[in-house]
């Protein structure tokens, strides 16, 4: 690795952690976002020369503390009559132990995803304060322009200082629900990264390693929670097949055409030992379900090898959990292949609010294909194709449609 | 950190009067003073009973109803001293209102802190 990579490595990785430990002391969300840069800017003239220090947090904390210092006083020169914090006027900037500081990034993630900042705010500012992303970076990887980012973040900064959004882990009334928004927020960073299909693909593939570090992170720190874990182990099996489900071409692959060989061996391993983990906490949920679903798809040896009966079962358990279409149509697909096509369809067309849903309409079609029904299948790939948007799709759609055509 | 809590409702989406709405709304308020937040608050009176003053070149333009044409009006307001956000989404939610209409929480800026 060179100087510089290894560098940017550094930073990438403790940043989270100083700037959390910056806003604890400092009390301000903007002086600490700011007094980091500045100590990062140091940091990359003073450690080119130097090499990386022992322990960089410890040395990143206590250059950005003396900026923080630095900056208080240029601002109570300003000011004249304003009085320094008192830790600030009393500090020797000594050496800080790492080890010393605690790890304050669980309050940093539930004020960066706390429900009264917009969504799309949550997210940036999620990215750029724990994973350490430039704002260029962010912007590229949600494919806005730079400006539109910075304002965005700018936004969410002042939002959380004018709004008095508190800095600090919520308290047991309201963790469930702000846990899962800040899940919703991670894992909403790596489907974007997952189901990129157009854009530069390579920077949002990254996104999706973001959102498994962040959520390593998120259960090294709340070790209690089970859907942390299960979402954790999720992502892992997801991303185990992540270059597996595109061709040379960039094409999307169906499950069933992908090449099982490819798929991430150490990935699947540790997102399965992790899923146990979270089992043997005791307090299922939709994250869990969804991990154990696909972890029967990554044991799989070939699609016929599939264990359905009981991936049907848990799509039914899912479908407790969270009532959702979505999650309907494919715990159809699940019982026609365990069970029957017929038993599959039967389950589909109980389902209502699904005419705008092309996935809804491609198991459909695929269902009444395999009972015969050409015409019917025809016309719900027809359906499909309308409402369909992703190239590689419609190709693959349209291939199907003409099978159905043909006698 | 001082926020105004804002009621906003359709009066039509208004739930009658009886006692056991006024007590409700009695309830909430009780609560907010054990707690020692409530600075103050006040209803209003329906947007048919609203006036709206624009002056514009140096001439008072004074018309009847509401600034806005919408479905939810002001209804009243309660001012609250809270440590944090957390806090007066909290109270927003204990207000009767809140369950046909929406509040809007809106800190106080920083003149008024």
């Amino acid at each position: 690795m060179t100087a510089a990579a290894q560098i940017e490595a550094t930073f990438r990785e403790e940043h989270g952690r100083v700037l959390a430990a910056l806003i604890s002391q400092l009390g301000d969300f903007t002086l600490a976002e700011d007094a980091l840069q500045d100590a990062l800017v140091n940091a990359l003239e003073r450690w080119e020369i130097d090499g990386v220090p022992r322990n960089p947090g410890a040395w990143l904390t206590t250059a950005a503390r003396r900026r923080a210092i630095d900056r208080l006083r240029r601002a109570s020169t300003q000011a004249r009559y304003a009085v320094l914090p008192d830790a600030f006027a009393a500090d020797k900037a000594e050496e800080t132990e790492m080890e010393s500081i605690p790890d304050d990034r669980l309050k940093l993630m539930f004020t960066c995803c706390h429900p009264s900042l917009a969504l799309e705010a949550q997210v940036a500012l999620t990215l750029h304060t724990l994973g350490g992303l430039s704002t260029p970076e962010i912007a590229r990887a949600f494919l806005v322009p730079v400006a539109t980012m910075a304002q965005r973040l700018a936004r969410a900064r002042a939002k959380i200082r004018g709004a008095g959004i508190p800095y600090r882990v919520p308290p047991a009334d309201l963790l469930p629900e702000r846990l899962d928004a800040l899940l919703a927020v991670i894992y909403l960073i790596f489907n974007e990264g997952y189901c990129a299909t157009g854009g530069d693909t390579l920077t949002r593939g990254d996104l999706c390693g973001e959102a498994i570090r962040l959520c390593r992170v998120l259960v090294a720190l709340l070790p209690e929670s089970a859907e942390a874990r299960g979402l954790l182990a999720l992502m892992l099996l997801h991303d185990s097949r992540r270059t597996a489900r595109l061709d040379a071409a960039g094409e999307l692959v169906l499950l069933d055409d992908q090449d099982r060989a490819r798929w991430d061996r150490a990935k699947i391993d540790e997102g399965i030992a992790i899923l146990d983990e979270a089992l043997r906490l005791g307090a299922p949920g939709p994250y869990q379900v969804q991990a154990a679903i696909s972890a029967l798809h990554a044991e799989a040896a070939t699609p016929e090898a599939t264990d359905w009966p009981q991936i049907a079962a848990l799509y039914g358990a899912l479908a407790g959990m969270m009532p959702s279409p979505v999650v309907q149509v494919n715990r159809a697909v699940a019982v026609a292949m365990a069970q029957s096509p017929s038993a599959g369809l039967a389950l589909l067309h109980r389902i209502n609010g699904m005419d705008d849903y092309y996935p809804y309409h491609v198991a459909r079609a695929d269902l009444l294909g395999r009972t015969n029904q050409r015409e019917a299948a025809a016309d719900a790939y027809q359906r499909a194709l309308s409402l369909c948007q992703n190239a590689a799709e419609r190709a693959h759609l349209q291939r199907r449609l003409d099978e159905m055509l043909k006698l | 950190m001082k926020y105004m809590l804002l009621i906003y409702a359709n009066p039509s989406a208004a739930p009658q009067y009886s006692p056991e709405v006024q007590q409700a709304w009695n309830a909430v308020g009780e609560e907010m003073n054990a707690a020692g937040v409530r600075l103050s608050s006040a209803g209003l009176t329906p947007v048919s009973e609203a006036t709206t003053v624009r002056v514009r070149n140096g001439k008072a333009l004074v018309a009847d109803g509401p600034f806005a044409e919408t479905h939810e009006h002001l209804a009243g307001y309660f001012l609250l001293n809270c440590n944090d956000l957390d806090e007066a989404i909290s109270w927003a939610g204990k207000i009767p209102a809140a369950l046909y209409g929406s509040i809007e929480v809106r800190p106080l800026n920083a003149a008024a802190q």
